[in-house]
């Protein structure tokens, strides 16, 4: 990413995606070779698919002629999807294979076709100039296919823009009163954080000191220590990575174990795997898993925590949608920023950096 | 649904023009908002042909960075339909209409290699496949063909920029191209792009077609303006209608019969999409089919054509051409 010397940070509340960027199109097992996922990512309308051969395509949904969308159509061929409505046939290229009523090809007849990189579970897709499309720039989400973390996850479709759920992950001083039932906690406000950042990521760290482990992480201690009592060190470490990827390294430890230095062998520890991608203005793709590296064998722990963090995240989607509709009811109103923000605003800043760079910093329009 | 066509008009500059070969002028256009360009993308320009504005679409050559100019390279040709001697007209500080650049010629990024084939002016579509291709460290040749290096633009630095991977072949000097061994030497899974006279492009397509390539993987784009046979004025007649004119040699056969005032339909003007097909009922000459749209098969009876790119002729198998005695007539829809 190129950084330019923007130092200000602007005051809009919502941000355009950018397009020089792998965003998540789906889960790996989404996309098939059976039929064709259509899905709209950073406004564009994908038809997802595999070829016999096993390669996810991502090509625009929309066909050449008169843009019937190609994920009504069907598969046909080795690697080819055929228009619903004429019959014409593009290969995974996006070149026009077949038009039936001629004998011969438009020589332009093309759909794009999109640079995709399958990693990590999920099928990765680039949208903006595919010469700037290299692999090594997906984020570094190991902990969904390394053998020493177990876990699933789920796609939420979030009414908001995107830029809103990068907020309410960058500061977790939420959960106190979002989910207070399950990890919230008072703690969580009054303890002290700490930001660092480079060119594509930020680490927002968090310690809590002797507390009382709230209900979520009390039940997970007893899974790995039958019948624990007694106070814990808690920790949230979240990594933001360019552009929508917050991978949140949580746990506690039996307090004064050595945690905080390093030693979490009497501890529990969990990745919360986010990764998030813009659908369109007001709405995203919710990407999730929770990850951990104890109890790997265990699939009704596994199963309890996808249950437990679908809880919690279905009263995040709520105050998101809560969130995005007194936006657009309020279009006159900005932003007021505090000290928690601290993280989200360097999210901002890196997200805007990189839409100046593309020529797209611009605000969205107000509903 | 290449890309986005929703056609922007905005005003240009003529910042500089300069001769880069024979009849061929390289002109810089500063346009009024900076736009990022792409290779194959051209620019439509409105034109004024005979006081008349007319469009016409040119490949950009190159483009400032920041995309505050753009080059175009217009060829001057003996039978000009009146666009290329409007822009050899033109002087630095003149005011200009043209589009945003638009992409029918797309290079996708990720072939295994390429090969780049220019005939002619036609390099100025492929000078910027060429220079990404470089810049990318990508697999490539480029191949570039002419009558003459006096009819070669930026040869110099298309040598400077891509040393072995250019390979120039020139007619005058003995060094034609061999397309059938061109074509033999494309890797399986290669892409060649070119744009070029259309007796090379159906070369190529023949050679393509004889190997078994994958069809696809030829890529090319056709303005269908250059023929088997030089243009030449001849008679066209619609008994229907009653209408007789003549088609001068620099206008298509399309445009004469919208000058006659006859309600023709056609979209492409570039020999591709086929809507502006007549029906043949008689024919003194040949026909010079410049389009892509037919088969040969469908070419071969010569009962229809694209009358946006193509021509009657004279000229017959083993007989003396007499200009302007073919008499082409046709119905229309």
């Amino acid at each position: 990413m190129t950084v330019s010397a923007t130092k200000t940070t602007t005051t809009a509340k919502l941000l355009p995606s950018p397009l020089n960027a792998w965003f998540v199109a789906g889960w790996d097992h989404e996309i098939t070779a059976k039929g064709i996922l259509a899905r709209t990512v950073a406004g564009r309308p994908l038809a997802l698919y595999r070829s016999q051969d096993g390669r996810a395509v991502a090509l625009a949904d929309a066909c050449w002629h008169r843009l019937a969308p190609l994920s009504q159509g069907k598969l046909v061929g080795r690697d080819e999807i055929q228009c619903p409505y004429h019959g014409l046939r593009y290969n995974a290229a996006g070149r026009c294979t077949s038009m039936p009523a001629q004998e011969t090809l438009n020589p332009s007849a093309t759909v794009p076709s999109f640079p995709v990189v399958e990693r990590h579970r999920y099928v990765w897709v680039w949208l903006g100039d595919p010469t700037k499309a290299d692999p090594s720039l997906v984020p570094d989400m190991h902990q969904l296919d390394s053998p020493e973390w177990a876990g699933d996850g789920e796609t939420i479709h979030a009414p908001c823009n995107y830029q809103l759920v990068l907020d309410n992950l960058m500061d977790l001083t939420h959960e106190e009163f979002v989910h207070s039932s399950s990890i919230g906690q008072e703690e969580l406000s009054e303890s002290e954080f700490e930001v660092t950042h480079d060119e594509t990521s930020v680490t927002v760290t968090r310690w809590m000191h002797n507390i009382d482990a709230p209900p979520f992480w009390r039940k997970n201690m007893r899974d790995k220590f039958p019948g624990f009592e007694g106070k814990v060190d808690r920790w949230q470490i979240i990594h933001y990575y360019f552009p929508s990827t917050i991978c949140i390294d949580v746990g506690v430890a039996e307090a004064g174990t050595g945690a905080p230095e390093g030693d979490r062998s009497r501890g529990v520890n969990g990745y919360v795997m986010n990764t998030i991608t813009p659908e369109t203005e007001r709405s995203c793709h919710y990407f999730w898993a929770f990850m951990r590296n104890y109890r790997l064998e265990s699939q009704l722990i596994t199963t309890q925590l996808r249950d437990g963090v679908h809880g919690v995240f279905g009263e995040d989607e709520a105050m998101l949608l809560a969130q995005q509709e007194a936006i657009d009811a309020n279009p006159d109103y900005e932003f007021y920023n505090l000290n928690i923000d601290m993280g989200g605003m360097w999210v901002r800043r890196l997200l805007e950096r990189a839409l100046e760079a593309e020529g797209r910093l611009a605000a969205l329009p107000t509903a | 649904m290449a890309d986005s066509h929703n056609i922007a008009w905005r005003r240009a500059v003529v910042d500089s023009v300069a001769d880069v070969a024979e009849n061929i002028r390289r002109i810089v256009l500063r346009p009024e908002r900076p736009c990022s360009v792409r290779p194959g993308e051209h620019v439509d320009v409105r034109t004024s042909v005979g006081g008349e504005k007319q469009v016409r679409s040119y490949s950009v050559v190159d483009a400032a960075e920041d995309g505050t100019h753009l080059a175009l390279s217009v060829f001057r040709t003996p039978t000009s339909r009146g666009g290329s001697v409007f822009m050899h007209s033109l002087r630095p500080g003149q005011l200009l209409e043209i589009t945003q650049p638009m992409q029918n010629f797309p290079l996708r990024i990720g072939a295994p290699s390429y090969v780049l084939l220019a005939g002619g002016i036609g390099i100025t579509a492929i000078a910027g496949m060429a220079a990404l291709l470089h810049r990318l460290g990508a697999d490539y040749r480029l191949v570039y063909v002419a009558r003459s290096r006096e009819a070669m633009a930026y040869l110099d630095d298309l040598a400077a920029l891509h040393g072995d991977r250019l390979e120039v072949h020139v007619d005058a000097e003995g060094t034609s191209l061999d397309v059938r061994t061109l074509v033999g030497s494309v890797p399986g899974g290669a892409e060649l792009y070119m744009c070029g006279p259309i007796r090379l492009m159906d070369a190529v397509r023949r050679a393509w077609v004889e190997r078994e390539l994958d069809p696809t993987n030829l890529r090319y784009e056709t303005f269908g303006n250059s023929g088997w046979y030089e243009a030449e004025p001849f008679t066209v007649r619609i008994p229907r209608l009653g209408v007789e004119t003549c088609v001068g040699s620099d206008e298509s056969v399309l445009d004469a019969l919208e000058r006659a005032g006859v309600d023709m339909m056609s979209d492409c003007r570039k020999g591709e999409c086929g809507l502006c097909q007549v029906k043949v009922l008689e024919l003194s000459g040949r026909i010079d089919h410049r389009d892509v749209f037919y088969s040969d098969r469908q070419k071969e009876p010569n009962t229809r054509m694209c009358c946006c790119v193509s021509r009657a002729v004279a000229a017959g198998p083993g007989t003396v051409p007499v200009p302007g005695s073919a008499v082409l007539t046709i119905d229309v829809p």
